[in-house]
């Protein structure tokens, strides 16, 4: 695998080694290293058009309600270099643990540093015209590639494009039912040390399609940055679930970005899972755009150590009777921190939309912090919305009521770890995803989080 | 019948004893127990009654070491160990147990998780497994009536007032310590409820296997009609944090007349006059 140098590394002379004044910076070098890119013309000429505006750019600034509590401003591109060429290497140990819990699977997609290295489709699904394309399959842009996310779509969105080292795009077509999820497994951070990884899929379902894709981002524990962009399109009546667990080392920025676009009668059902990261970010954007859409959107994280989790979401209501359930629920311990925006928007002529949004935060130690902020945005009258958000220690009572029956206070606490996710966990598309998060959770708590005497709970209540 | 899943008392089988002795208690800095004596012995039948605020409750979360409960002096001993000095958990595992008046919610934790864990913590790795610990599940919620869908869901989550005692009465079954602390245990409990969890307490006090010890209960109690139920050998009258009288099971009767009017004077002298007629005095 070879690697653009990091401008500020070593070898920084590098390429250039007389004109220390023409060393780019920041979005601007990663904008020169476009060009470096190989792949068909159509995905060549879509990385020119967004490094041409990258020149011009700026990294977004925690000053913007988008990114307030982030940590963007920390954000040096320059520790980082673009991975130029896919490089192979054997599956990792924890990407093999998660293919094992998946079970039967459609296809199986190994992305390395963003590349496609291997694409493999069960031949039930091939005949039923299901197609699982990287960007060299294809003679042409993917019509819906990069059409939805405009809404959200800023510096990063445009940075993600320019370096888009390949395209995952799976395609269902209409009427199509397929059984076994498709699993696309992202490897990054493997090789040289600072690698920049822009993974991106596309997911496509015709009318009354119906399919499970299932995403794993992993990395090892070198330093890493990884911009994940994955855009929705689903066709009217068609039924989606999608699930995503983020499990990178604690030395990976993650920046990730999924877009969904929800049509007639189709349903969105979206799980995350982020467990990994030292600063991860995730942007969920759900459009019900035709009538009577629905998403369904649920999330876990776990931050402990000096891990920062950050989740963003919109549920965008643009038709009448669309509907949404967002429940995201997260975990800090030690010094980890967590944040938490939602925005519910109604926009005019949303009748009888329904929206509901819940945030839930356990906060394990004193220095621990959790931010949860729901927002609305109501441009419709004829619409019923709620919002729940909690931000709490683990209930002395029910510890209390633990260890009356015998169970020591570590234990107890693991349980309510454990039971706080649980409801989520149950709703995971694909059981045995759920299996391997509560193993995954499980083994994170034995491993640190929650250690004796580490942990918070809440003052008792008044004692009756 | 399954056999009896127990924790590893140093003395299974033999005749135990809970000695309270000159307890007394504060919470947020008002003192609420003002000296509680009393001798507990295996396979015997305590009740407690008394009026709102006498302490009853009090006297249960102190037993068991909740925080904001201040022992301000006195001891607990179970068969000489004393328990003021243990945390919640060891005090459970030294062979004490609180049916708790509320019964508190655990989202996503079930009473297999919680029993698994609690035998497990005791050293029962045999009995935390989870076909033994399921199939002695099943057993015990047949046996008080208990809908098996409850071993599988979220302990007391979506739970009426009747099935969280059935459920906390299937833990005191599984869990088989040596003295068990009810409190308000009759609450909410419809007849045929009462009667099977009484049933079932009643059964464990006899004793079970052979050479095993029964269970030893002090019940908190307002009313009379878990007494109907449970039969108990004593009765103790607390009234503002002191045991005014004991006695045999008429007293409740007595009660039942009379109420606690005759006892609310906080200067009348306590005598007991329990099985141990030092009081605790020499324990």
């Amino acid at each position: 695998m070879s690697v653009v140098t990091p401008s500020r590394g070593p070898d920084v002379a590098g390429s250039a080694p007389s004109a220390a004044s023409t060393v780019q910076h920041g979005l601007a070098r990663f904008a020169a290293a476009s060009a470096m890119l190989a792949g068909p013309t159509w995905l060549a000429e879509l990385r020119a058009c967004a490094a041409d505006g990258l020149a011009t750019a700026a990294l977004p600034t925690e000053a913007e309600e988008q990114w307030r509590y982030s940590r963007i401003d920390e954000l040096d591109l320059d520790a980082f270099a673009p991975v130029l060429e896919p490089a192979r290497s054997p599956l990792s140990t924890e990407a093999q643990r998660f293919l094992d819990a998946v079970g039967a699977r459609s296809a199986l997609v190994r992305s390395a540093g963003g590349y496609a290295v291997e694409v493999v489709l069960a031949e039930g699904a091939s005949a039923l015209g299901v197609r699982v394309d990287t960007a060299q399959d294809l003679a042409t842009k993917p019509e819906e590639l990069g059409v939805h996310l405009g809404r959200r779509a800023d510096a990063l969105t445009a940075l993600a494009t320019a370096l888009c080292p390949d395209v995952v795009v799976v395609r269902v077509p209409a009427g199509v039912e397929l059984e076994e999820p498709v699993v696309i497994v992202h490897e990054v951070g493997r090789g040289p040390g600072g690698g920049a990884a822009f993974p991106r899929a596309l997911v496509v379902l015709g009318a009354g399609a119906r399919a499970s894709v299932v995403e794993l981002v992993v990395s090892g524990d070198e330093p890493c940055l990884v911009v994940p962009l994955l855009e929705v399109d689903l066709g009217d009546g068609a039924q989606l679930e999608h699930t995503s667990v983020q499990q990178l080392g604690r030395r990976a920025w993650h920046l990730g970005y999924q877009a969904s676009n929800v049509g007639r009668d189709a349903v969105m059902h979206s799980f995350l899972a982020a467990l990994g990261g030292e600063y991860a970010r995730q942007l969920t954007s759900s459009v019900l755009a035709g009538i009577g859409g629905a998403s369904e959107l649920l999330a876990v994280y776990l931050g402990d150590g000096t891990q920062v989790q950050d989740m963003r979401t919109f549920q965008e209501h643009e038709a009448p009777r669309t509907r949404s359930e967002l429940v995201f629920k997260g975990a800090v311990a030690d010094t980890a921190r967590s944040v938490y925006t939602g925005l519910i928007h109604m926009h005019p002529g949303a009748k009888r939309a329904d929206a509901s949004q819940t945030n839930r935060n356990l906060v394990l130690s004193e220095g621990a912090h959790a931010d949860s902020v729901p927002n609305l945005d109501i441009e419709e009258n004829d619409v019923r919305c709620s919002h729940a958000s909690a931000v709490g220690p683990i209930d002395a009572d029910q510890l209390f009521y633990l260890a009356t029956r015998g169970v020591p206070r570590e234990v107890a606490e693991r349980l309510i770890l454990l039971g706080f996710f649980d409801d989520l966990l149950d709703r995971a598309p694909v059981p045995g995803v759920a299996a391997y998060l509560r193993a995954a959770v499980a083994r994170r708590l034995s491993d640190g989080v929650l250690a004796a005497g580490r942990t918070t709970v809440a003052s008792p209540g008044s004692p009756a | 019948m399954t056999t009896t899943a127990s924790l590893p008392h140093p003395s299974v089988g033999r005749s135990s004893t809970l000695t309270i002795a000159g307890l007394r208690a504060a919470v947020g800095g008002v003192e609420i127990l003002h000296g509680i004596d009393l001798e507990l012995h295996s396979g015997e039948v305590h009740a407690i009654m008394g009026p709102n605020g006498a302490g009853k409750s009090t006297l249960s979360h102190v037993l068991m070491g909740r925080a904001g409960y201040e022992v301000l002096g006195g001891s607990v001993r179970l068969d000489g160990v004393e328990l003021l000095d243990l945390d919640t958990y060891e005090r459970a595992q030294a062979g004490l147990f609180l049916a708790p008046q509320d019964p508190v919610e655990i989202p996503g934790v079930s009473i297999a998780d919680v029993l698994g864990a609690a035998l497990a913590a005791a050293g029962c790795e045999a009995d935390a497994e989870p076909a033994a610990l399921g199939a002695k599940l099943a057993a015990e919620a047949a046996a008080i009536g208990l809908a098996p869908a409850f071993l599988g869901r979220a302990l007391n989550v979506d739970a009426s007032g009747g099935e969280k005692k059935r459920i906390e009465t299937l833990q005191l079954a599984v869990l088989a310590p040596r003295f068990a602390v009810l409190d308000e245990l009759d609450s909410g409990l419809d007849v045929d409820a009462l009667r099977a969890v009484a049933r079932r307490v009643e059964r464990a006090t006899a004793a079970g296997e052979p050479g095993a010890a029964g269970l030893g209960v002090l019940a908190i109690t307002h009313y009379r009609r878990l007494l109907d139920e449970l039969h108990p050998d004593v009765v103790h009258v607390l009234v503002k944090g002191r045991i005014v009288a004991s006695g045999g099971p008429g007293l409740a009767d007595d009660l039942e007349r009379t109420g606690y009017a005759g006892y609310a004077e906080p200067e009348v002298e306590a005598r007991p006059i329990g099985p141990d007629p030092f009081g605790g005095l020499f324990s």
